[in-house]
């Protein structure tokens, strides 16, 4: 086990070695001059030279990607153009509401969609299998800007349940602790906000578990299946265990496995989904604020966030393997 | 070991040939069987087939011109009120362009952008995957470092970011997706590969002295088409899901386009006003034709590849 996590910790450094060099490289590859973007349209000659200089762009590139790097490596990922502010810092104050969504969204997902599985598998050819599985095809398919506008349209505009976008409606007051309002809400005994965040959250979370659900679902209704055609689990009807002993208590748990990987490979869907579903609801999170950066061609935000995300997903991806060796002492992992 | 420059004439050397070919047209018809054993398959081929016949046939089947604006008919319902304006069955968008000729127009750009990003990732995963496999040692280290590292990246974040960073337009949103989906059809192909390198037919080819050039052509990439075929189908549904979400996005097709992404996207500006069927049908559109290769796709992967049958979708 140490010697896998050891070789996976080199293999880890290789990769973000890799992906630093590619993001730092893709985005000087952009159309443009830098110096001119920073400067302005009608910057005199005098003030991009010196802003060339500042930014250390008269050096050949490695020694820039250099320079960039060893700063990235103490925090520091540049200042956005558009709003001056350090790059790491926003990262910060906006993670807090993606991290809230996507939490949310992940639970309702693994939870329904674990249950529709095996709900499908144990009854399979049934009704209810054929129902999931065609909810499934509907959920692995779905658009999910067009399902979050449409529920934001039926729910928000023509129904008035829900809000139509952000986090709280104005004039509730919360004070802020973690970011993530619904737990700042229960530390700070604060009903009210707490149901109005809870509001806020229901459309873009359920919008953004729709197709983690559907992909949940079917896995664990194949997993499922398979479980279920073991020797064991024969054995332990054979020896006359009652038909719910067998599936809830035994096959189940062996059957929950692969989950783990179906949602560790989804949060990378997630992230994607959240660039969307942020937009829609127009959430101060991540992935609107990268939507922003790239259509206002903020390139230090877009450098720095996409060094920042990347990261965080190999090493999300690193500890889903970790944990799947874990709980699963069957794999040999190479 | 003296080279086969001139064959044997004692071993019969065509023989290898006609076999492969008759064998190879056997397996096709094989797959034609047993793909047209499977309804919902078949459903999603014929409904694909339609999408893809009134996309291309745009021109013939469109009552309207995809550019032609009135602002005197903006924004009107269609068969469902009897506000409707005949001609104009799924109602007007706010320029008053027709939203079905715009939706049929449409959907040449999001399928193109699908199906080309498609065919590069295709192409670039079956050069990597294949040398990657076949050859292993220090080309597959590096190949697959470079697919590890390109798979750091969220797929949808990715593109956003290759395209938003390329410039925007369709290409190079082609070009953004494209790249996000080779690192997956490298995998599926170096996996394919090994197995097959193994086969005592392959062992055979080198022991007559084949090429790997010969080798790789005929041998293996015929024998591996099965998961390239079906993990191609079910990529391509998502390719044309990611070619909406950029264009929707605003970095993949650009105004006036009829993308259907970038419809939505600016129609959901009108949804608040009540003007739901500007932004709903363009996104059944895409849901219809991401539903259709969806199902192809499982229904090719349970007759293609019955050991795929049930296994995580990459």
């Amino acid at each position: 086990m140490k010697e896998y996590i050891l070789k996976r910790l080199a293999m880890l450094v290789v990769v973000l070695l890799g992906v630093s060099i590619i993001t730092f490289v893709l985005v000087r590859a952009a159309p443009g001059d830098p110096a001119i973007h920073l400067a302005g349209e009608h910057a005199s000659a005098a003030v991009i030279e010196k802003i060339r200089e500042k930014y250390h762009l008269n050096d050949p590139i490695y020694i820039q990607y250099l320079i960039w790097i060893k700063m990235a490596l103490q925090g520091d990922l540049g200042r956005s153009i558009e709003s001056h502010e350090m790059v790491a810092t926003e990262i910060i104050e906006r993670l807090p509401t993606t991290l809230e969504l996507s939490l949310v969204a992940i639970i309702i997902a693994s939870i329904l969609g674990v249950i529709a599985g095996v709900l499908s598998a144990v009854r399979q050819y049934s009704a209810v299998d054929y129902s999931v599985m065609f909810g499934a095809l509907f959920g692995v398919s779905m658009p999910v800007f067009w399902l979050g506008l449409m529920m934001l349209f039926i729910f928000g505009v023509k129904l008035d349940l829900m809000p139509i976008g952000g986090r709280l409606t104005a004039g509730v007051y919360l004070e802020r602790i973690t970011g993530l309002y619904v737990l700042d809400s229960i530390l700070t005994l604060n009903g009210e906000a707490f149901l109005d965040t809870i509001k806020h959250l229901i459309l873009p979370s359920v919008a953004l578990a729709t197709i983690p659900m559907a992909t949940i679902a079917r896995m664990t209704r194949s997993s499922m299946l398979e479980v279920l055609r073991q020797d064991y689990i024969r054995t332990e009807r054979a020896k006359g265990l009652s038909e719910r002993v067998v599936v809830y208590k035994h096959a189940i748990k062996n059957a929950l496995i692969p989950i783990v990987t179906v949602i560790g490979m989804n949060i990378g869907l997630l992230m994607g989904g959240a660039v969307l579903t942020e937009t829609i609801f127009t959430l101060p999170g991540l992935g609107k604020y990268i939507a922003d950066a790239i259509l206002a061609y903020d390139y230090p935000v877009v450098q720095g966030f996409t060094l920042f995300f990347a990261t965080a997903f190999v090493v999300i991806n690193l500890i889903t393997d970790l944990i799947y060796v874990y709980i699963d002492p069957r794999i040999r992992y190479r | 070991m003296t080279p086969n420059t001139t064959p044997d004439k004692l071993t019969p050397a065509p023989a290898p040939d006609t076999e492969t070919r008759v064998k190879r047209r056997t397996r096709f018809q094989d797959i034609v069987r047993q793909l047209k054993k499977n309804k919902s398959a078949m459903f999603g081929l014929g409904m694909m087939a339609i999408i893809v016949i009134l996309c291309v046939g745009a021109p013939l089947f469109a009552p309207h011109g995809p550019y032609d604006s009135d602002l005197d008919r903006g924004l009107k319902p269609g068969f469902w009120s009897d506000e409707m304006i005949p001609g104009y069955i799924l109602g007007t968008d706010y320029l008053g362009r027709d939203i079905l000729t715009r939706i049929l127009y449409g959907g040449r750009v999001t399928l193109s952008v699908g199906f080309v990003a498609l065919g590069f990732a295709v192409t670039m995963g079956i050069i990597m995957g294949t040398s990657s496999g076949y050859f292993g040692g220090m080309v597959d280290n590096v190949v697959m470092r470079v697919v590890d590292i390109l798979f750091a990246y969220p797929a949808l974040l990715l593109a956003l970011v290759v395209a938003g960073t390329l410039g925007r337009g369709i290409d190079k949103a082609m070009l953004a997706i494209g790249i996000v989906y080779t690192p997956q059809m490298a995998r599926v192909m170096r996996g394919a590969v090994l197995t097959i390198k193994e086969m005592e037919y392959i062992e055979a080819e080198h022991a007559i002295g084949s090429s790997t050039w010969r080798i790789i052509l005929r041998h293996v990439l015929p024998n591996s088409m099965a998961p390239i075929i079906v993990y191609s189908t079910l990529m391509l549904a998502t390719a044309i899901l990611d070619a909406a979400a950029l264009g929707f996005l605003g970095v993949g097709a650009q105004a006036p386009s009829p993308e259907w992404g970038l419809a939505l996207s600016i129609s959901r500006k009108y949804l608040v006003a009540g003007a739901w069927w500007a932004a709903t049908f363009p996104g059944i559109a895409i849901l219809i034709s991401v539903i259709s290769l969806n199902l192809l796709g499982d229904g090719l992967r349970d007759a293609l590849d019955p050991r795929l049958k049930g296994g995580a979708k990459l």
